[in-house]
Order: C-alpha cells, then structure tokens, then sequence
C-alpha cells in the first residue's frame, strides 16, 4: 500500500498521470481534466498548478508568485501548501 | 433564442454486448442487437461534433466497450481532439496487450468495476464463471501499463456487507479512487429490486465502515460514495441536472439526457444519423422536456433547493409516482415519498432468483 503524499516546502509538485491542465476554449477558462472530474481553476490556482513542473519547490512556486503578485510569501506559501494538499490527497498530484 | 451552457461530458454506450448478465445492469430491458449499432464513423463524428459544442470527457461504456473491435480507433479519435477519454469496464476480456494499445491511443483513465470479493458471490451476480480473477489480472495490466485506475463497486444485499474487503480489493489493485455506489433502480434492477435492495441497517453499517476507511486512507486511496435514492431525504441532482451537463448516445446513436430516459414512454429521441449533435442538445425535445426549472410542480417550483438538485431523478419520479414530470419520490416532500420507503421496507428474507440480463 502507497502513503499518503504530504506537501513539504522542499516538495517538488507534479501533476500525476491521467490529470492535466487544459484552456476551456468553449468557456474561455482553465481547468483540471482528472479521471470522472473537471475542476474549474481560478487565476491563483492556476498560476500555482503551471508552476508545478516536477523541478520546482513549493518553496520556490510561492516565492515566485510572492513576487508576481506582490503579496506576503508567508500567506502564498501557505495557499499554495493548502491546494497542493487537496489535489495530492485526490490523487491528483504527486511530490 | 439562448442556448443553454454546452455539455461538459458525453458517455457513449458502444454496445449492449457485454460478456456478464449483470442482474443491476443499467442497460435497458429491450437491448440493442449488434447490426443496429452506429459504425466507426459515426462514432468519429459524434465525437469531433461534441468536441466543437464543448464537451470535455468522453466515457466509453456499454455493455462491455472493449466488445467493440475499433475501441483503440474512437479513443484515439477522441484524444486526438482534446478531450478528456474514461474507459468503464467489466476489464474480463481485457488482456495486457489490449491495454497496452489503448494506452498508446492516448487512454486517460480506466474504470474497472467488480461485482464482489467473494468469487462465488459475484460469479452468482454476473452470471458467469471466474470473473473477479480475471479482472485482478486486468488492474494489474492497467497498473503496468501507467494508466491511473478507478474501482467501482455496486453494492447491494448480498455484498453490502463486504464494503471494507472491497476497498482492500482496490487498495491491492492499485486503484487511486474507489467508487462504492448502491444499485441505482432502473433498468434490469427493476424485476431484482426485492433481492437487490439491502435493509437499512446494512445500509448505515456501511456507511461507518466507509466514514472510517475515508479518514483512515486520506490521500491512499480517494472514496466516492453514492446512497441509494430509497433511503435518502432529499433527491440527487440526477446528470447533474436533466440537459444541462452530460448526455448519453444509445448504441444505436439516440441520443439521451440520461441512460434510463428511454423509460419515459412519451419522450421522442433525436439520433445522430438524423440531426447534429449541437441541434440535438440545444433544441431536442427530450432535452428541453426537463431542462431548467419551468416544467416543475410544486412544491419543486418554489423549493430553495430546486437549482440544487434540479428536481433529481425523472424517471424515478415515472416509476414511483406515476408521471415523470411529478416531484422525485426520493424527496421527503414528494406526496409518493412513502411508497418509496415502504418499497424500501420489502425486500425478501429469503434471497430470491435473479433474473439475469439477456438479448431476449
């Protein structure tokens, strides 16, 4: 039996195999095509998930955004540690 | 004239053939015979249609969709255009190197169910011999070959006691999701209702085995559970409301708002051989029957609730109450609400025959 994934600083996210990010060209928006789900992205969200490459630290994904959006890195962090969890714990994401 | 909002997700019944007899089988009583059935082509078009209205996944289903020999080619088809391809199967017939190819044709996900853990049990319920063997080889095949995997389990009186082995079971194939759903009572499941529907009690036990194995395998495995409608107290948003998120096309190419539609015995199906699919859905008569809120009574019409679950199940409402258009019974404010659960409150002691499905 696997273990859960816990998202960490150091974690390097990915989508899993099965899950992708794709432009809803009929409804002009982002979204997560997952097996016998659609979840509807906002621009955070989104941000977030582009990042998210296998190569980069939840660490770095955070900084990154913390600069794009000039917002405290402290709460990105903590957003983005949040989503990434939800998504892992779907099986949506690995680290 | 406004169009409603495209569909999100279309599930292709490719064919009734399906090597299992299923006594829940969703399949209509009246089955489509295999010449009836629409051709590669028109299958290529449905899809390249729905991808130009919006659609997102496609589910390939039946009966059993590897049945069909140009499988490989739709899903590649459909891929090929973007969307979003789910597989459900009874996984019997499907052999590695069948799933290897399906892989390559650019498979999304894989949908295997299984009828029991207990092998005599769920030969007894499918109606064949060494079946759940052949579908613990067929999630490993899925597992070699990378494709993320679901385990779909319907429960009913003979199996709802083994809920935690079946999450073992998916635990053990591999599975990422496990879909634990009651047998939802159309189709072939009518005639079995007394020996299909379990007691209540049955019903609550595993609902506590499944709160703890939700909490207890947080982020191993996900866990879907869906209640049957005759022990619940508000209806579901059945297809997520009637025409406005999903449709289904028959093996003969009708196209449905959902699979039990063809039930509804004054409802007229466009098909796909005659009419476009964005016509169909924008302005077919068996999508704008039900669609919205208009067409609904009381106490729907004025419920807070109504752009909740949209009114729930149409043809449940047909089968219990007596007219498709009533309020679903599954609702503690239908006036049929009753006979549901005194329908609840029948089932057999003693197990009774099944009547298997067949081409009859």
């Amino acid at each position: 039996m696997s273990e859960r994934i816990l998202i960490a600083r150091e974690s390097r996210p990915s989508l899993r195999r099965g899950v992708r990010l794709q432009f809803d060209s009929a409804r002009q928006r982002w979204l997560l095509q997952a097996p016998e789900r659609i979840v509807l992205l906002d621009e955070i969200a989104h941000a977030i998930l582009t990042r998210c490459d296998g190569n980069v630290s939840v660490a770095a994904i955070s900084e990154d955004l913390a600069r794009q959006y000039a917002a405290p890195k402290e709460e990105i962090e903590r957003d983005v540690s949040e989503l990434l969890q939800e998504l892992a714990d779907k099986g949506y994401v690995s680290a | 004239m406004t169009h409603p909002a495209p569909p999100l997700a279309a599930l292709f019944e490719l064919t009734h053939r399906c090597p299992l007899q299923c006594a829940y089988c969703s399949n209509p009583l009246a089955l489509t015979p295999p010449a009836q059935e629409l051709t590669t082509a028109q299958w290529q078009d449905a899809i390249r249609q729905l991808q130009a209205l919006g659609v997102l996944q496609v589910h390939f289903s039946g009966g059993e969709p590897a049945a069909r020999n140009d499988l490989e080619t739709l899903v590649e088809t459909a891929h090929r255009s973007d969307l979003y391809t789910n597989l459900i199967t009874s996984g019997v017939t499907l052999k590695e190197a069948r799933i290897d190819r399906l892989a390559g044709a650019g498979l999304d996900h894989i949908q295997l169910s299984i009828q029991d853990t207990d092998e005599a049990q769920a030969d007894a319920m499918a109606g064949v011999k060494g079946a759940l063997a052949r579908k613990a080889a067929a999630a490993r095949a899925i597992r070699a070959a990378g494709l993320p995997l679901t385990v779909n389990c319907v429960i009913q009186r003979r199996n709802v006691a083994r809920v935690a082995a079946m999450i073992d079971w998916a635990l053990e194939a591999g599975a990422r999701r496990i879909e634990i759903a009651h047998v939802q009572y159309y189709g072939w499941a009518i005639p079995n209702r007394a020996a299909l529907l379990p007691p209540r009690e049955a019903v609550d036990r595993a609902l506590a085995v499944i709160e703890d194995a939700r909490e207890r395998l947080k982020g191993i495995i996900a866990i879907d559970h869906v209640i049957p409608d005759y022990y619940a107290a508000r209806p579901k948003a059945c297809m997520g409301g009637w025409g406005r998120q999903f449709l289904v096309i028959d093996p003969a190419g009708d196209v449905l708002p959902c699979h039990a539609a063809k039930t509804i015995p004054d409802l007229r199906f466009d098909n796909v051989r005659q009419r476009d699919l964005a016509s169909i859905w924008n302005e077919g008569e068996a999508f704008q029957r039900f669609r919205g809120t208009a067409w609904m009574p009381q106490p729907c019409r004025s419920c807070e609730r109504k752009e909740v679950d949209w009114g729930g199940c149409r043809c449940q409402a047909l089968k219990i109450a007596g007219n498709a258009a009533a309020t679903d019974p599954a609702c503690a404010l239908s006036p049929a609400h009753a006979r549901l659960q005194a329908l609840a409150g029948v089932t057999d002691l003693a197990p009774s025959p099944l009547l298997y499905r067949r081409y009859i």
